[in-house]
């Protein structure tokens, strides 16, 4: 078997697909299979020429690649886990008479394509945020008419959401189009409606071309729209209702049957109110395999290899802790079924990037589509609240247990912030907040000190910051022109290593997380992998 | 000497996050040092919060500790799992700073952890700008001229004697982080304030322009025993003002006569001696005066680096797999040598290829900060090529990185003048400008004067542009693989470790190893390549 | 560039073109692993007769310099490499490798599949061959080259060494008097001498060790040389002579004669070690030191008697250095001296200062 690894790390296509090529090869090595690797990264575990029986160093080009195909001559050729850089080239390696195993690259291509993609939709009776095509300017405006702003934008087929952009007003549209992409008939750009407000569900599943098995649901501690490379998210999901993780789960298993996976799958899911939007399909390993790992001790994409060699997953997947398998009438697949996120893992894993910021001076912090994260950490622990805290360490984010916490947020999560804030008080904490939101506060019974904003001139907030006066920022922000005043605030919380967040997702997540951290006193529970998963 | 029995756990610090200046070469490092570990049969801990490893895959450590690295979680793990030994210099700087700490707050006393690989003593010799100053002169090596300060005051001062352009160097950082350089007083303030925030200690080394001069890396071993060999040498493209992380490289050196490459190595055995790594592998940086031969040690990390992995996968010598195995006692006439097979470790690798080793950098994600290169590291990964030349490993470089480029692409419609602005300001992009700029009839003297590349490069640069042989893939001579051996053939080797070239005989079929290959059944495959 | 062929004895024939002057040549073709230091390998004495292949593919990177020559000439038979560099780039650079080449009538080759002959070269022995420039390969050239002798039995030694003696004297204070056998020296040897304080005198390999004795020196130093040294049979007989009434200090070849006269046999090996990076254990401190090697043929350990085994070459055992300390003698089959080469060895010089007390 050849695999074809993920060429230099950058950011959208870093480790993590490395990761699984690894872990292919150690899965052929235990079917006593001979594996021959191909890449040319030299940082990483994929060349060392210990880890396959063969490495051959050479760049990941098609015309590199297929002479190595040719000489190997080998029985498969696996593309699925080197992310969008083997998977550019599966289509033009299958026509040459590679063979390539595991999903075909034609059903990969339906699901990047969008015309394909949204038939399956159709077909399937599934929901996914309206939108189209558009070739130039004219027709991107007129869809953005149709569907309402704000719209996301994005050129097809990319990775890391290069070029993504949620633009929120004609003249915003209008600058994309003309500066940020060159759109063509052979280029198009797909314009979605933005959903606001939505919770991102991350879905990582194994099938063998009969049985689906949901490996993995990730709750995304952010709004979609960031792109999920940079959000933080938790396994199992702790705030959905039973009901629409089970809906997840239906949606996850006829996707995977429709396009004939065999090997890996990852669907990103947006929940808003209640209803479930289908965001993207890769029938290929995804930059979370490495975590939902970790998080469950199943090792996702040794398990993919060996069904993309034929083996059944009823015969590799033991379900621990599972329930039986359920047949639903109304699906008529007889599937495996996982057992759902609540009962899968006994314990919290939560999945926190970390960003190149301060390397790039002059750069504002906020995360918007386009993935800008280089790595990742992982905390592990009882609760949600506990493990979000150790991940946010563990990232140089370290949750204060005292102190005053900076609030300044956008009209639409006033609401929100209430009970937030609240809790942050009950925990020991001083609210600071400016104008706008204190005078909101104190009519909802929030004490509130009051500060200026950078504009209003001093005593102001980025001051205080580098007094060391405050110790948490929470500054949500709507649409680009306040975007720009907050930019001091979040550059010199980052300079300063105050721990901030953009949504209110993030500042819940915090809350919770702070307030653990006070009731343990300060003490530390560790505890072995091995051990977690073990544990039933 | 035999390994040692008088430890049993031994506790590996991994390198967290991949961040820039510290990425996945770790994951390698320690993967291979968890598995040397365990193959002599001790009990292996290890802590990293980076589930994007394969170290921390379940099976590769015997207890993996899935937690932030910080101090008080690095010390309640020792607590709980009271580790005979830490091993900390294979994590990069992440863990060393930690060992540093943990060393310095007492827990390794309490506890009775051993420090295995590099003592704290010799870590801050090498870390702190002064002592390692100190060391250098102590055994008669030069450095650029410098000044440690800890304040603006004494930060001006120092720029007051030294002039500019000059160099801000925090002291333990990684990946030259808030390092700079400041031409004028313009920006002097503000770098400074970047850098005293960057260092842990507030501490920076402020070092006269030694801007242009050509930079040079060794990679070495040193065992108990006081054995030391060179694993690598590994000169830049890119002269000094460019992180060596953003610089393109090359394997081995190219342009140093061997009196001059004996110097350096002289050098590095000496330093590595006197700071006192007393197991493992370090990367010492020279810079080298291109109008007079005159080198000065610019830095030097004990322990393994992001060069290591890089020196590692260009000679075939497993540099974090033999540091593992000599931290625990062995010595390199012990340890035998994986890929002959019949020789040992204790030997200086020989190539008979050239490895070309190219960053990748991430501007177009962040399109309003500027993309020059300084001595602060911006590439977020890289490209490893190998040819037997260096125009074939420069140009498959190219065309490993994944960024559309297929070889020394021509920039369309590029003024003169443009040309010249890109050469002198450094671009991630900037080895495509040379090469236009030969494409454009500039000559390597002018080309020279701009950016610093010594022209042996220069010329073989132009050579290939006026070729127009710009692919390397255009040629009708069939492609061969050839093997990595340490050896340059002198041995036979077994190594399953390839790459190609044009024009040439092939390792593997001359091996005559097809029925090994069983496994494989023959698949017709269409020749359809365009 | 016209083409060239190295035609070995046994009928293999490799291509690539001439960079060096155009001519025909003969010799053992061997091969050189060392990354730099051409200039000092081509002006090897101990290179006479042979055609040396470098597996570096970059030769030339760096020109010529007037500093870096260990003979005043190029003694090498024929040169080839991969990667000739015509555009070289060093500070010191007086001239480029092509010009210094032809300038001295040497034929060169470049373009070579140079792995592929080391590799044939590893497998079926150093072999005699015939290195011809020439766009069309010669009729009679296979032939010619199966009868260009092998090394065994040559005494090269004489072909190399110098006419008269000659005095270099010491360039720090010490004051010790050496005679340096002159079997094909390199400068370096007398260098590190001069640099400890020796005035040394050069004398041809003939000299009678009366003669020697006469210049009542403090310490003879054995240099190294090209050739058999079972051949050199006058030298041995000097030697022998000269046992046990002035220290000895023996460098490859001249650790050979010196282990032949000490009652011991030499052999050929199938290729020889010629490198840069060769592991040696030194027996008596249990360490290793990287050295820089060349040569062909080796001392038989089975045959010594009454003579330590100081090192060992750790890649194949074979012996590295042998001491006869109550003759106040000792020798290494490498090169303290390197030139080029680590300097790990120099040591050993301090050793012979210490014995010529």
């Amino acid at each position: 078997m050849v695999i074809l690894g993920s060429g230099p790390n950058r950011i959208g296509q870093g480790i993590e697909f490395d990761y699984a090529c690894v872990q292919a090869s150690f899965a052929l090595r235990e079917l006593g299979v001979k594996s021959v690797m191909v890449n040319c990264n030299p940082e990483t575990v994929s060349t060392d020429y210990d880890t396959s029986d063969k490495l051959y160093f050479e760049p990941l080009t098609f015309n590199d690649v297929l002479p190595i195909i040719e000489r190997e001559k080998p029985r498969g050729v696996i593309v699925q886990f080197g992310g969008q850089t083997p998977l550019k080239l599966a289509l033009a390696l299958k026509k040459a008479g590679a063979p390539i195993i595991g999903t075909d690259p034609n059903d990969i291509d339906r699901a990047e394509n969008r015309k394909l993609f949204n038939e399956i939709i159709e077909k399937l009776k599934l929901k996914q945020p309206e939108g189209a095509t558009a070739t130039n300017v004219d027709e991107a405006v007129a869809v953005a008419e149709r569907i309402g702003y704000p719209v996301l934008v994005r050129p097809s087929y990319v990775l890391g959401g290069r070029a993504m952009e949620i633009v929120y007003d004609q003249n915003g549209l209008e600058f994309y189009m003309k500066y940020a992409v060159k759109a063509s008939p052979e280029h198009p750009v797909l314009v979605d409606r933005f959903l606001k407000s939505a919770t991102e569900i991350d879905v990582d599943a194994l099938s063998d071309g009969s049985d689906v098995y949901v490996a993995g649901i990730m709750e995304h501690i952010e709004e979609a729209g960031i792109h999920s490379g940079d959000s933080s998210c938790v396994l199992p999901p702790h705030s959905l209702p039973e009901n629409v993780v089970k809906e997840i789960e239906r949606q996850t298993i006829m996707l995977a049957k429709e396009l004939n996976v065999i090997g890996l799958m990852n669907i990103q899911f947006a929940v808003q109110n209640g209803e479930i939007y289908i965001l993207e399909v890769n029938p290929r390993a995804s930059r979370t395999v490495p975590f939902v790992s970790k998080a469950t001790g199943l090792s996702l994409a040794r398990i993919a290899t060996k069904v993309m060699l034929g083996h059944k997953l009823k015969d590799l997947v033991s379900l621990r802790g599972a329930i039986a398998p359920k047949q639903s009438p109304e699906l008529n697949m007889g599937d495996c079924h996982a057992p759902s996120g609540l009962a899968m893992t006994k314990h919290y894993s939560v999945k926190t990037p970390v960003f190149p910021f301060n390397k790039f001076p002059g750069v504002d912090t906020i995360l918007g589509p386009e993935m800008k994260s280089t790595g990742e950490v992982m905390g592990i622990a009882e609760t949600f609240g506990e493990a979000f805290a150790k991940a946010q360490e563990a990232a140089g984010n370290k949750l204060p247990s005292h102190g005053s916490i900076f609030i300044s947020i956008k009209d639409t999560d006033k609401e929100a912030i209430i009970p937030i804030a609240v809790s942050l008080i009950e925990s020991g904490f001083n609210v600071v907040a400016t104008r706008g939101t204190k005078m909101f506060l104190h009519e909802h019974g929030v004490p509130a000190t009051g500060i200026n904003k950078l504009l209003e001139g001093p005593p102001h907030i980025v001051d205080a910051l580098k007094n060391k006066k405050i110790q948490l920022v929470i500054n949500t922000t709507a649409g680009r022109p306040s975007i720009g005043d907050s930019y001091s605030i979040r550059r010199t919380a980052l300079e300063r290593g105050v721990p901030y967040f953009t949504t209110i997702e993030g500042a819940k997540a915090a809350a919770e997380s702070v307030k653990i951290v006070k009731r343990n006193a300060g003490a530390i529970n560790i505890k072995p992998i091995q051990k977690y998963n073990l544990d039933y | 000497m035999p390994r040692r029995s008088d430890i049993h756990k031994i506790l590996l610090i991994g390198s967290g996050p991949i961040v820039i200046g510290q990425g996945c070469e770790f994951d390698y490092s320690g993967t291979q040092a968890c598995k040397a570990l365990k193959e002599e049969g001790y009990e292996v801990v290890l802590i990293n919060s980076n589930p994007a490893t394969i170290m921390t895959d379940p099976e590769v450590a015997d207890r993996t500790y899935i937690e932030p690295l910080t101090f008080e979680y690095v010390s309640k793990l020792i607590e709980l799992e009271r580790p005979d030994a830490l091993l900390p210099t294979l994590g990069g700087q992440t863990a060393l700073n930690l060992a540093v700490k943990l060393a310095e707050e007492g827990v390794l006393k309490k506890y009775n952890v051993e420090m295995l690989g590099a003592s704290l003593e010799a870590i801050k010799k090498a870390e702190d700008r002064e002592l390692f100053k100190a060391a250098m002169k102590k055994i008669g090596l030069d450095v650029p001229k410098s000044m440690t300060v800890t304040s603006h005051e004494e930060a001006r001062v120092a720029v007051k004697a030294l002039g500019y352009p000059i160099i801000i160097r925090p002291a333990f950082t990684l990946g030259g982080s808030g390092g700079n350089i400041s031409y004028s007083e313009e920006d002097f303030e503000r770098m400074v304030e970047s850098g005293l925030i960057a260092s842990p200690i507030r501490q920076l080394l402020l070092e006269e322009s030694i801007l242009g001069w050509k930079e040079f890396e060794l990679e070495v071993m040193r065992d108990k025993k006081d054995n030391v060999v060179i694993i690598c040498s590994i000169e830049n493209l890119d002269p000094m003002g460019i992180h060596t992380g953003d610089s393109i490289t090359v394997a081995p050196q190219q342009t140093l006569t061997d009196r001059e490459y004996q110097v350096m190595r002289d050098a590095s055995i000496k330093v590595i001696r006197e700071i006192g790594v007393d197991t493992g592998g370090s990367n010492i940086q020279f810079g080298v005066d291109p109008k007079n031969g005159r080198q000065v040690v610019i830095e030097m990390n004990p322990r393994v680096s992001r060069s290591s992995s890089l020196a590692s996968k260009a000679t075939g010598f497993p540099i974090a797999k033999i540091a593992a195995k000599l931290a625990i006692g062995y010595t390199l006439d012990e340890l035998p040598n994986d890929i002959t097979k019949e020789t040992m470790a204790a030997f200086e690798p020989t190539i008979d290829y050239v490895v070309t080793k190219i960053p990748r950098f991430a501007f177009e994600k962040f399109p309003h900060t500027s993309p020059m290169l300084t001595t602060q590291m911006k590439s977020v990964g890289e490209a490893m090529a190998i040819g037997r030349t260096f125009e074939e490993s420069l140009l498959k470089a190219l065309r490993s990185l994944e960024c559309g480029w297929k070889g020394l692409d021509p920039i369309a419609g590029a003024s003169p003048g443009e040309v010249m602005k890109r050469l002198r300001e450094p671009t991630p992009d900037r080895i495509l400008w040379v090469g236009e700029a030969f494409r454009q009839g500039i000559g390597v003297e002018e080309v020279y004067e701009l950016t610093k590349i010594d022209p042996w490069f220069l010329h073989k640069i132009s050579a290939i542009v006026k070729t127009g042989d710009t692919h390397f893939q255009k040629s009708s001579c069939p492609r061969s693989f050839r093997t990595v051996d340490t050896c340059a053939a002198e041995f036979i080797a077994y190594t399953p470790y390839f790459y190609s070239t044009i024009g040439e005989e092939d390792d593997l079929l001359a091996r005559g190893t097809q029925g090994l290959w069983l496994f494989w059944a023959p698949a017709p495959i269409a020749s359809a390549r365009g | 560039m016209k083409k060239a062929y190295l035609i070995l004895s046994d009928g293999k024939i490799f291509q690539g073109a001439s960079f060096g002057f155009e001519n025909e040549t003969a010799g053992e073709v061997v091969f050189n692993t060392s990354i730099s230091g051409y200039q000092e390998i081509l002006t090897d004495p101990s290179y006479h007769g042979q055609i040396v292949v470098m597996t570096y593919p970059h030769i030339g990177n760096y020109g010529i310099n007037p500093e870096d020559m260990e003979s005043d000439k190029p003694q090498v038979a024929g040169f080839i490499v991969r990667s000739y560099c015509e555009n070289p780039s060093n500070w010191r650079m007086t001239e480029t490798l092509a010009s210094f080449l032809k300038r001295h009538k040497i034929v060169a080759g470049t373009g070579f599949d140079t792995r592929t002959i080391v590799k044939y070269i590893r497998d079926n022995g150093a072999k005699p061959a015939l290195l011809i420039v020439s766009d069309e390969l010669p009729k009679d050239a296979v032939e010619r080259a199966k009868k260009v002798p092998s090394m065994n039995g040559q005494d090269l030694a004489s072909k190399v060494t110098c006419v008269a003696p000659r005095r270099c004297k010491a360039v720090a204070p010490r004051r010790r008097e050496v005679v340096l056998y002159d079997f094909g020296a390199k400068r370096n040897i007398t260098r590190m001498l001069q640099e400890r304080g020796c005035n040394v005198t050069v004398v041809p390999a003939t000299t009678p060790a009366k003669e020697v004795l006469k210049m009542k020196p403090d310490g003879i130093m054995l240099s190294n040389g090209p050739g058999d040294p079972a051949a050199v049979t006058y030298a041995i007989e000097n030697i022998k002579q000269l046992l046990g009434k002035v220290p000895i200090f023996g460098i490859c070849l001249g650790h050979q004669l010196l282990a032949l006269a000490l009652g011991g046999k030499t052999y050929k090996l199938k290729f020889g070690h010629r490198g840069g990076n060769q592991p040696v254990k030194n027996l008596r401190t249990g360490k290793v030191e990287i050295t820089s090697q060349n040569h062909g043929f080796a001392v038989d350990a089975d045959s010594l008697k009454n003579t330590e085994i100081t090192h060992i070459n750790l890649n194949d055992n074979t012996i590295e250095g042998i001491a006869a300390p109550k003759l106040k003698a000792y020798s290494v089959q490498y090169h303290p001296e390197a030139s080029p080469g680590p300097h790990d060895a120099s040591y050993l010089f301090d050793q012979f200062m210490e014995m010529m007390r």
